[in-house]
């Protein structure tokens, strides 16, 4: 690989964050309402994020499966691709776990730091306490594999 | 439906941009974890994907997009919530974006088992919550 093409690595990078956030403000889902009446299926169902997790998955399915022709990607030296395969008790628990606070509020980490510049009081103090709860699990629990 | 569609398409097109270029999983709750290792190099990718994801929402605005953030402003719940979402995404190795778009387009039987249980924790929470009767 050309050392100029590293170069293009964290703009790439700041590229895809970007677009990541766009997404997610344009489909709604930094909308607390709108993600708590998703999970309201028993209730006043909303299932329009459907279509946003429907549409996110299907489009990095098929790019990621089509990479599997590439040796490394266009701008670093190799894909990082998650070696995690068990499905123990700390994925459980750690997924049970997010998925109440979740349903609480409505908000999961991305549209809670797509929504920080709102400067709204109530975003940041939900951030406060989530970038808390990392660190004491990382003290408390371990640090992630 | 429309916005949605447009909206997923560009979460999805946005991860596949990360893969393709660095080879790096879009994982929110890893780039939260990464402001913690900001001395790991190899973690540096995840403050420039941060960056462009909370200048977003200025672009968004200046474009002509109309913010809506519905909210509880209950406090403690904000604060239960943020910790609950922090610790178990930690523990779990992933949220939304991480197990739920990445995990499922890799077809990783991991995050759909992680992708079912959030999804079932939250919609049982939503619906106790409704029972309780105070939603709010």
């Amino acid at each position: 690989m050309s050392a100029a093409l590293l170069r293009f690595a964290n703009p790439l990078a700041l590229l895809s964050g970007m677009i990541f956030g766009l997404g997610l403000l344009v489909s709604g889902m930094n909308n607390p309402a709108k993600v708590r009446a998703f999970l309201d299926i028993f209730g006043d169902w909303g299932p329009e994020l459907i279509a946003v997790m429907g549409s996110a998955v299907t489009i990095f399915g098929v790019v990621f499966w089509l990479s599997k022709r590439r040796v490394k990607p266009v701008c670093a030296a190799e894909f990082h691709q998650p070696t995690l395969k068990t499905i123990d008790a700390r994925l459980l628990t750690g997924a049970a776990m997010f998925g109440i606070g979740w349903g609480l509020v409505g908000l999961c980490p991305g549209p809670a730091l797509v929504n920080i510049l709102s400067l709204d009081p109530d975003v940041l103090l939900f951030i406060a306490a989530l970038l808390m709860g990392n660190r004491l699990a990382h003290y408390l629990v371990g640090p992630a594999k | 439906m429309t916005y949605e569609l447009i909206g997923g398409s560009l979460i999805g097109a946005a991860a596949a941009l990360l893969w393709l270029g660095i080879g790096r999983i879009s994982g929110m709750t890893g780039v939260v974890s990464s402001l913690f290792q900001w001395r790991d190099k190899s973690r540096h990718w995840a403050f420039w994907f941060l960056a462009g994801l909370v200048l977003a929402l200025p672009v968004f605005r200046i474009s002509g997009g109309e913010l809506t953030i519905d909210m509880t402003s209950n406090q403690l719940l904000l604060v239960l919530a943020g910790l609950l979402v922090g610790f178990g995404t930690y523990i779990g190795n992933g949220c939304t974006s991480g197990h739920g778009v990445c995990g499922m387009g890799r077809l990783s039987l991991r995050s759909m088992v992680a992708t079912i249980t959030f999804m079932a924790s939250g919609i049982a929470t939503v619906a106790l919550m409704n029972l309780a009767g105070g939603a709010q």
